[in-house]
């Protein structure tokens, strides 16, 4: 004869078996021959706060923020990063960020002017739009800190956006990333060119 | 009975075990520019800070903490207190209860992971710099293997 509390026990820990069973089977990586085995599967994009592994699920606040899911479900997709197009969602009014603190109205100063970098190697041409920049952005932000305002002052090589200077204060941190490429090298050299 | 009961408590035990074990996290899949701010909170036993980019990128342009407010472009480059927080630098030009909620809600901040350092996650230079890491930890190793 098996005691109430012998009985509890074994359900809890025979539901606890299964479960773990199944939860088990659902983040397998035991196949070695797995596609995209270093990739990140598109179910582990943009995690909810209690399992993005950064957030303490124990902590009240985290069940209080945000899924970013909610918040990303109506804005342009991309490859990369928060996978959001936020150049797109900000040109298509789909997210309308303040650029003053107390003033909901006050507008951004756009400076619409392209910049055309011409690169060594195979790569297209970079072309630099101050406008989707200054969307964000005020000029102090990058000149001259980051930028000298003036044509052919700046030396900036992928070797240094990669470790985080010259373009890479924001692309690769908050921006996009340096995985997309053509998103900056998008001008085509001229077809006579060797 | 008593042989019954253990083997029944042991299975108890090892389920929950293998529950708690594969229901955490494998690796942080920490939203893209998330930022940790670890300089001082758990030091002062607060959990770590987690800053959303995305979440505030949504309602305000970059510029206004990145140069009306005078943040720097760096995790862990600007010197946070709560004093500060408190007289209105910082978070605190808009975490004052009327341009967003107060301070008093401090897990809605302090709600890291306790151990996680400070960094953007998924930072390419982060990335970089574990594998430069990761390659140096095993060419030490491979050292050491060599050298017994």
């Amino acid at each position: 004869m098996i005691s109430l509390r012998a009985r509890a026990i074994t359900s809890i820990g025979l539901l606890a078996t299964v479960l773990a069973v199944f939860v088990h089977a659902a983040v397998a990586q035991d196949n070695p021959n797995a596609f995209n085995r270093l990739m990140k599967p598109p179910s582990e994009r943009n995690a909810p706060p209690e399992s993005d592994g950064i957030h303490d699920p124990t902590a009240d606040g985290t069940l209080m923020l945000q899924p970013p899911q909610e918040s990303f479900a109506g804005l342009p997709k991309s490859r990369s990063g928060n996978y959001v197009n936020w150049s797109k969602a900000i040109e298509n009014e789909l997210v309308a960020p303040r650029s003053d603190i107390h003033n909901p109205d006050a507008q951004a100063i756009v400076f619409d002017l392209n910049i055309v970098r011409e690169v060594k190697g195979s790569m297209p041409d970079v072309v630099y739009p101050h406008k989707q920049h200054t969307q964000w952005l005020d000029c102090s932000n990058c000149h001259p800190a980051i930028f000298i305002p003036m044509k052919g002052a700046n030396q900036i090589s992928m070797a240094s956006i990669l470790m985080g200077e010259k373009c890479g204060v924001c692309h690769g941190k908050v921006a996009f990333p340096v995985s997309e490429c053509r998103r900056c090298h998008s001008k085509p050299k001229p077809v006579d060119q060797p | 009975m008593k042989l019954r009961l253990s083997a029944l408590l042991l299975v108890a035990i090892t389920g929950a075990a293998m529950l708690a074990f594969n229901s955490a996290p494998q690796q942080a899949q920490a939203e893209y520019a998330d930022v940790v701010l670890n300089e001082y909170s758990e030091d002062a036993g607060m959990r770590p800070v987690v800053f959303p980019h995305w979440f505030h990128r949504i309602r305000f342009r970059c510029k206004v903490c990145h140069g009306d407010l005078g943040f720097e472009f760096k995790a862990g480059g600007n010197d946070i207190n709560m004093v500060k927080i408190i007289d209105g630098q910082y978070c605190g030009a808009c975490h004052d209860g009327d341009v967003a909620w107060s301070i008093e809600n401090c897990e809605l901040c302090h709600s890291g992971m306790p151990g996680t350092p400070t960094q953007v996650h998924h930072s390419t230079v982060s990335q970089l710099a574990g594998t430069l890491r990761e390659a140096a930890e095993a060419a030490e190793a491979a050292e050491k293997e060599t050298e017994e």
